[in-house]
């Protein structure tokens, strides 16, 4: 199981807990892991990835295991920690504010 | 037994104000949505249980929510969690994407930018959510950047009505301070084929098959901050409103200027009268006297507030030109809030209620068509819709 961490917002629109698992099969990536994510939570279509483009939402980035994966490929394989489950995937809002 | 419910949209959650026909105890529900930016919501006249929300982020883009049961309970149309393993994820309800198929019309991917060169049409928020008048399932959406979509699936689809932006004029149009926003959409209740929107900074546009072709209806209007005061297209359109009982005559605040049409838009000439700015957001009728109106004046476009820091609300029982301050009730010193352009609203009781909201956090009604005024709720986030459902 993938374990991935959403904002608050996303919680409340997929209406889950700060921590979602998920079976993802194949090769543990981005991409694999937030196409399960939103076949699993389809309101979450759109607000972490565009529709049309699929590229990430410019004020989202994605960390695990304490790194920037925000700008590797999405094709790239997920850190081993979270591939297994050890670690999650954070998928973090920019600061709001001032 | 009749009563009165106030779908609020703000910076940070909806509120939904519920009173009976007396319109004195009011509860309040809400914030839904918490923290997200809700542009608009609007009850279906079709069925009045059947509500529809624009709910938008910076960070996570737009979502449309829907209630069957008035605003106690919502969803997110077709894109509720998948359970059975293989099934295919919906989630079409958010999906926003303009029309780039010849067969519709002639799409376009350009507009001008605020320095005059042309930029692509990205897709940015819903600003207006209109139901249909028949039918619960179809509903119109006004975006930015200014394209108008329909629904006929209760919102669990959109599909734009690419014949407004392809009509010809779209390469000319331009984004306003707020962003190149479709806020305005009017339906025809005599007419089902013809339908009035209106776009900041483009102007107003008729269709009358039902959205397939669209023309501009912006004769009369002069603008003195673009290149021709008298463009065909290019005015900052604020908002239009009518009066169901003679939808032919509109009446329209623009960036300047208070201004009426008796012929759907073909023409218009000024009604501004001795307001003491013309400049506003809001115009809106009576529900029972098709020429009474209401406008809220603001101090100029650089200076978003009433003038002399006096919160009054105008009102014309002439159809324009002559105009009377109602202040009975409203703040008359030191108030410096705005009242943007979906934020005002009338009930449809015998004495007719009227409702806005300000970007101070206010929702002020009167039961008396504007005579006096009181506030329903004084702190909420800043108020971006009002839009008032009478319940019988």
């Amino acid at each position: 199981m993938i374990r991935v961490i959403l904002p608050v917002h996303l919680r409340t629109l997929a209406h889950v807990g700060a921590e979602v698992a998920l079976d993802v099969p194949g090769q543990a990536t981005p991409r694999a892991v937030l196409d399960a994510l939103e076949t699993r939570y389809p309101m979450l279509r759109g607000t972490i990835r565009d529709h049309v483009t699929q590229q990430r939402r410019p004020f989202l980035r994605f960390f695990a295991c304490e790194r920037d994966l925000s700008h590797e490929p999405v094709d790239a394989p997920l850190p081993d920690a979270v591939a297994s489950g050890a670690e999650p995937l954070l998928i973090l809002g920019a600061i709001a504010g001032g | 037994m009749s009563g009165i419910r106030v779908l609020v949209g703000t910076r940070k959650g909806a509120f939904v104000l519920t009173a009976d026909g007396k319109r004195k105890q009011w509860d309040v529900s809400g914030p839904h949505f918490a923290g997200w930016e809700i542009y608009h919501m609007k009850g279906s006249p079709a069925d009045p249980d059947r509500l529809y929300a624009s709910q938008t982020s910076g960070w996570f883009g737009q979502v449309i929510q829907r209630s069957c049961d008035g605003g106690k309970t919502w969803e997110t149309p077709g894109g509720g969690v998948t359970i059975e393993p293989g099934q295919m994820p919906k989630g079409e309800s958010n999906k926003f994407v303009y029309d780039a198929t010849p067969a519709t019309g002639k799409p376009l991917t350009t507009h001008q930018w605020y320095d005059g060169t042309q930029h692509p049409w990205e897709f940015k928020r819903v600003w207006h959510l209109e139901p249909s008048l028949t039918d619960p399932d179809t509903v119109y959406a006004g975006v930015e950047d200014a394209g108008l979509f329909r629904t006929s699936d209760g919102g669990k689809t959109w599909q734009e009505l690419a014949g407004l932006r392809g009509h010809g004029t779209g390469a000319s149009w331009q984004p306003g301070a707020g962003g190149m926003c479709l806020h305005t959409i009017l339906l025809d209740p005599s007419d089902p084929k013809r339908l009035f929107i209106a776009i900041s900074a483009a102007g107003a546009f008729r269709t009358d098959d039902a959205g397939k072709t669209w023309r501009p209806i912006n004769r009369g209007l002069r603008s003195q901050y673009i290149p021709d005061p008298n463009a065909e297209v290019g005015h900052c359109v604020h908002r239009i409103a009518l009066h169901r009982s003679r939808p032919k005559v509109l009446f329209m605040q623009k960036h300047w200027d208070v201004m009426r049409s008796e012929d759907a838009g073909e023409s218009w000439h000024e009604v501004s009268g001795n307001l003491p700015t013309d400049f506003g957001f809001v115009i809106d009728v009576h529900a029972h006297e098709p020429d009474t109106i209401y406008v809220v004046p603001i101090k100029s476009d650089s200076e978003h507030y009433p003038p002399e820091g006096k919160l009054r609300v105008y009102r014309s029982r002439t159809g324009g030109d002559e105009w009377e301050a109602l202040t009975k009730g409203l703040p008359q010193r030191d108030c410096y809030v705005n009242v943007l352009r979906d934020a005002m609203a009338v009930d449809s009781l015998d004495s007719c209620g009227v409702y806005f909201g300000t970007t101070g956090g206010q929702v002020y009604m009167s039961a008396d068509a504007g005579d006096s005024w009181s506030p329903i709720v004084r702190d909420l986030p800043a108020v971006l819709s009002v839009e008032v459902q009478t319940l019988r």
